[in-house]
């Protein structure tokens, strides 16, 4: 079987969810890397590829047509591409939901996102409500679709491969798409949802003053966005779009910092997805010392700032 | 310019959904069932380019059981001006979806669909695009802001890192992402008013549609509980394991 | 003076319980012309619901003959049943139950999810006609000339500040010629009701209880579908109202629950942790084991029984089911009674509806010709006693009422005070010490709490009103350490600085509605008002 795993790249690197899409499909066949660009993007997007480890071969586009990534002309691409492929992949990130969907219904399949852990070649692990149940899912088309969740499978490394690279020859337009503009945020804070830190303060910073000469620097040091657990917010130490739980925004980073929260499970049920939890707390006996991977039981106004100046 | 917004009737966001002791599912009968959270986005995005003139008209279609009307008069009670309902099974699959909308589309011609990006059940992310696809239509997905202008669909999406702007021609799928709108509430006298509203009520076999399921679901079960990881002694020992175990700084 | 749209009914019914929907299916089935509006506050009919709940079917009974036929939920006959006097390590058996506490007798009687029996009633009273609209709460009582024209939706959208939001929607006046309260125990509008027409006067204070519910599922092997167990004694003391049941009903659930009296004294009591408590003690624990736990919910209820009972009509509307206080406490049943009060009021408001008169004045009598009047005036002395002598005695004298008075003893004890007024200073109770919740068969009030499913729209203002702050740190802080804090089943009271200057935090988010703030406050310093429509708890089916 052989695998087509779409690949992003970014500043000049393979991303790195793209990575753990590649490891994915190596447990299902033989990997084929697409790049897509621009020529000159494309170009040198290939190099990178054809250096991961598990890529067999990369199959290299560049047109103009494709230097945004737009979902018409990319799932078009594919859909010339796909051939003989047993699997069509991609990492679940904006680009791949955007594409892979729209390839799937040019080819009469049913896309099977988020997919955590491959059974088999048929059969996959995906979260359904929020993360609340794990569904496996067996499916009956010939060509499956699949986007991967990159936090479930660790990315291949970005050298120690030598793949051969093919120049695709693109012919697809777009007439429907025309890309206009983006806009990175300039701010140094990263948004909550897309954070890959958190630093995440609660009831035990005891005041608004606190809970910004406390946090701020840690989050400053690690470019960690900030977020507050529902009593920090009503306690008015944090604004409401910092709340993280049930009733706030519900994330999953990869390091999240829990400073002064008991982690009652309306707070959990917002960060328990965090793939590492640090928790900081006077109280041992604190809920959120219980799914922490590591904690620390001291006094957060002596540890955070001791913390910040180590790092 | 006519918008059709397809919506979903699914277990309310405020339930939390158990599975089931058996692993077949999770358990859904009798819980209070509300409209997707992302499909009342579109609806109100909707109504709102057309109480701006930008929109004519308005037109909410669900696919499902019969109670899915109940969601059809919640978007009508919210603005839109009518409402089809498609008799199928309940909750079927992204793929069929996509192609009874296209039979839809094909009838009403709309000039622009809202979706909202994705159901908070099956949380698939993918019916808006698989119809963009089906239709050759341009498709702005996860939206946080839609402009018509010059007869073209200006989309902000949001993306990896920022927003993303993109123009299409229309007709266009665009599928609504949180911080599109702040949904209104469907007032009493709103309520009231929506039972008068038509709603269409058709077979989904009548549409001479494959809604054969391609996915079967082998088992559910829980997300595995986090366990207590390991405590620290002192700040150089927390950042000692967050360097060099757990390699997240 | 209002932006407020306004609409007209016949007959405006505030509350969706079982009250409220036999007053509505009865009012069609009499006219199938009058027009009949139904509003609820929870976010679809059932989702307030708590009760036990094994029900007498006598009224459903009178209100569709053919419920069977119409697949009322009604599926577990009650088969065995279950009473002990419990200690803390032992639990005896009450012997002969059907003479000694013939109230608890359930033969004939059905285990049920009220809440999906409620589900049940209003498919019902929609396919008769019945207008019903949930999520939207009834919040101001519109009063002209005397007379109650309706009632107004609360406004949707103001901010935490009170100011209009940009979703701000102005809260709609639904006028009738007829107004029902059937907001259940302690309702919100009925209180105003009650005072602006002095419902009240003549009459002993109410006095209430609070159950406290967890649904389980158990292990098929364990399940005895249709068996019922009450129990009393330990770990209340003597002086303390109460008990816990549990019922095996439906697929292998399980009922649960504690009720707690409000009068108790002690205010380091928290109803919560008893009821966790309770469950480790051997009469319950095997129950539990290997199962897991689904729902978790809590309501006031009255039980005050016919002393307690307030004038039931005023001019434009009626008091029905548990606002007005029809729960029948020995038999620790209202639904019935609520069912059949709402009947009885359906009835009299179609007689006033035909000879135009502004008071359905005919239900009180209907009431008192009814057996609903007979049954509360035999079990009118089985409350008091336990309030004037404790759970030994109070047990005796019900079994002496029962078996040797037949429930017509000439005599009527009496509420001698309201629930508020009963704790007795801090420094003069005895701290209780509740074990650590294990987190199998017992646990934390957050987590539970989550089980609820509670929400409320977070930008709204709080809807608990302390009146004065003041009063709480000398009254609520200085004399009884938070007694809030202890008999909130949801914690949305929360002491906090206690080692420095004691603060009230209010948790309003966590409210599962169950009143019981607004009833045991020393000083009635906490009003309970209807927050933004559709808040509160979603309980699922089964509970």
């Amino acid at each position: 079987m052989t695998v087509l795993v779409l690949v992003e790249t970014e500043a000049g690197q393979i991303r790195q969810a793209s990575r753990s899409a590649i490891t994915a499909a190596t447990k299902l066949g033989d990997v084929h890397a697409l790049v897509v660009g621009n020529a000159a993007d494309a170009e040198a997007a290939a190099t990178l590829a054809a250096k991961v480890p598990g890529v067999a071969k990369v199959l290299k586009a560049g047109a103009d047509v494709l230097a945004h990534e737009l979902a018409e002309p990319v799932a078009d691409l594919i859909v010339s591409l796909a051939g003989d492929y047993s699997h069509i992949v991609a990492a679940s990130t904006a680009v791949g939901k955007n594409v892979l969907p729209r390839a799937a219904a040019l080819l009469d399949v049913q896309p099977i996102p988020d997919v955590m852990a491959i059974v088999d070649a048929d059969t996959f692990v995906r979260p359904i409500y929020a993360g609340n149940a794990l569904a496996t899912v067996k499916s009956s088309d010939a060509k499956k679709v699949l986007t991967i969740r990159a936090t479930n499978f660790d990315p291949a490394p970005a050298e120690g491969g030598s793949a051969s690279v093919d120049a695709v020859n693109v012919t697809v337009q777009d007439t429907v798409s025309r890309f206009v503009s983006e806009h990175t945020p300039t701010s140094d804070r990263p948004e909550l949802e897309s954070a890959r830190v958190i630093v995440s303060g609660g009831r035990g910073l005891g005041s608004a003053e606190n809970f910004q000469s406390v946090l701020t620097p840690l989050a400053d040091k690690l470019g960690a966005a900030i977020g507050a657990s529902r009593v920090a917010v009503d306690s008015g130490y944090a604004e409401n779009d910092c709340q993280v739980g049930q009733t706030g925004k519900i994330v999953a980073p990869e390091l999240y910092i829990a400073v002064g929260i008991s982690g009652a499970i309306q707070h959990l049920a917002g960060m328990k997805d965090s793939k590492v939890i640090v928790a900081i707390n006077k109280d041992a006996e604190a809920p959120m010392l219980q799914v922490a991977d590591y904690a620390l039981v001291g006094d957060l106004f002596e540890v955070v700032p001791e913390l910040a100046k180590a790092l | 310019m006519k918008i059709l917004v397809p919506v979903k009737r699914v277990v309310d966001y405020n339930i939390k959904v158990l599975v089931k002791s058996d692993g077949t599912g999770v358990e859904t009968a009798g819980l209070k069932m509300s409209m997707n959270p992302f499909d009342e986005i579109a609806v109100e995005e909707a109504v709102r380019l057309r109480e701006k003139g930008s929109a004519t008209e308005v037109i909410a279609v669900s696919i499902g059981v019969q109670q899915a009307q109940d969601t059809l008069r919640t978007a009508m009670a919210m603005g839109a001006d009518r409402s089809i309902l498609v008799l199928s099974e309940e909750s079927p699959e992204p793929l069929a979806v996509a192609k009874v909308l296209k039979a839809i589309v094909e009838k009403e011609k709309p000039d622009l669909v809202f979706l909202g990006k994705q159901a908070i059940d099956d949380d698939m992310n993918a019916t808006g695009q698989m119809l963009a696809g089906l239709l050759g239509w341009g498709q702005g997905t996860f939206a946080s802001k839609v402009e018509i202008v010059d007869g073209r669909a200006e989309v902000t999406r949001e993306v990896d890192g920022g927003t993303e702007t993109v123009s299409l021609s229309v007709p266009a799928i665009v599928t609504a992402d949180l911080r599109l709108n702040e949904p209104r509430y469907a007032s009493l006298p709103n309520i009231m008013k929506a039972k008068k509203k038509p709603l269409e009520t058709i077979q989904a076999t009548d549409l001479g549609v494959d809604m054969t399921r391609r996915l079967t679901t082998v088992s559910v079960a829980e997300p595995p509980t986090r366990k207590a990881g390991i405590k620290v002694g002192s700040v150089a020992e927390l950042v000692e394991k967050l360097r060099n175990e757990a390699k997240v700084i | 003076m209002s932006e407020r749209e306004a609409m007209e009914f016949d007959v405006v019914i505030v509350g969706g319980g079982p009250a409220g929907l036999a007053a509505a299916i009865r009012l069609r089935q009499l006219n199938p012309e009058a027009n009949v509006c139904l509003i609820e506050k929870g976010s679809e009919i059932g989702a307030h619901i708590v009760s036990g709940a094994v029900i007498e079917p006598r009224a459903l009974e009178e209100l569709f003959p053919d419920w069977l036929e119409r697949g009322a939920p009604l599926k577990t006959p009650v088969t065995e049943e279950e009473m002990y006097f419990l200690t803390e390590k032992k639990g005896f058996r009450i012997p002969a139950l059907d003479r000694v506490m013939p109230h608890l007798a359930n033969h004939g009687n059905y285990v049920v999810s009220l809440g999906d029996v409620c589900r049940w009633l209003a498919e019902q009273a929609e396919a008769l006609g019945v207008e019903i609209y949930p999520g939207f709460a009834g919040a101001e009582v519109l009063i002209e000339k005397n007379r109650v024209v309706g009632v107004a939706t609360g406004d949707m959208g103001i901010t935490r500040d009170g100011e209009k939001g940009p979703n701000y929607q102005p809260g709609m006046e639904l006028r009738a010629k007829y107004t029902l309260f059937a907001e259940g125990c302690r309702g919100s509008l009925t209180k105003q009701v009650m005072e602006h027409y002095n419902l009240r006067k003549g009459v002993d204070p109410q006095t209430y209880g609070l159950g406290i519910k967890e649904v389980w599922e158990i292990p098929a092997e364990n399940h005895r579908p249709g068996l019922v167990v009450h129990s009393f004694g330990w770990p209340l003391d003597d002086k303390t109202y109460g008990g816990a049941w549990l019922y095996h009903f439906g697929e292998n659930l399980v009922s649960y629950g504690f009720v707690t009296g409000l009068d108790y004294e002690n205010t380091w009591l928290s109803p919560f942790d008893e009821m966790q408590r309770t469950k480790l003690h051997p009469v319950f624990r095997k129950h539990f084991e290997g199962g897991r736990r689904l729902i978790y919910g809590a309501r006031a209820l009255s039980e005050g029984g016919l002393q307690s009972i307030p004038r039931l009509t005023f001019p434009g509307g009626a008091l029905l089911g548990d606002s007005a206080g029809f729960l029948n406490t020995p038999k620790i049943k209202g639904t019935h009674t609520a069912m059949k009060s709402g009947m009885l009021a359906a009835e009299a408001v179609i007689d006033a509806m035909k000879a135009d008169r502004v008071e359905p004045a005919a239900y009180t009598s209907l009431v008192r010709q009814s057996w609903l009047y007979d049954e509360l005036k035999s079990a009118r002395n089985v409350r008091p006693a336990f309030a004037r002598w404790g759970s030994k005695l109070g047990a005796l004298y019900a079994g002496f009422d029962a078996m040797v008075l037949r429930g017509k003893a000439p005599w009527t004890l009496h509420f001698k005070h309201a629930d508020n007024e009963t704790l007795k200073p801090a420094s003069l109770c005895t701290p209780i010490a509740y074990p650590k919740p294990d987190n199998k068969i017992t646990f934390d009030k957050l987590s539970s709490v989550f089980l609820s499913n509670t929400n409320h729209e977070e930008d709204q203002p709080v809807h608990l009103k302390v009146r004065n702050m003041g009063l709480w740190k000398t009254v609520n802080w200085d004399v009884f350490r938070s007694p809030e804090s202890r008999y909130c089943p949801a914690a949305v009271y929360e002491a906090v600085d206690t080692d420095t200057e004691a603060r009230l935090v209010i948790n309003s988010q966590n409210c599962v509605h169950c009143k019981t703030c607004d009833i045991k406050d020393p000083t009635q310093n906490i009003d309970w008002c209807t927050p933004e429509g559709a808040g509160g708890p979603n309980y699922p089916a089964g509970m």
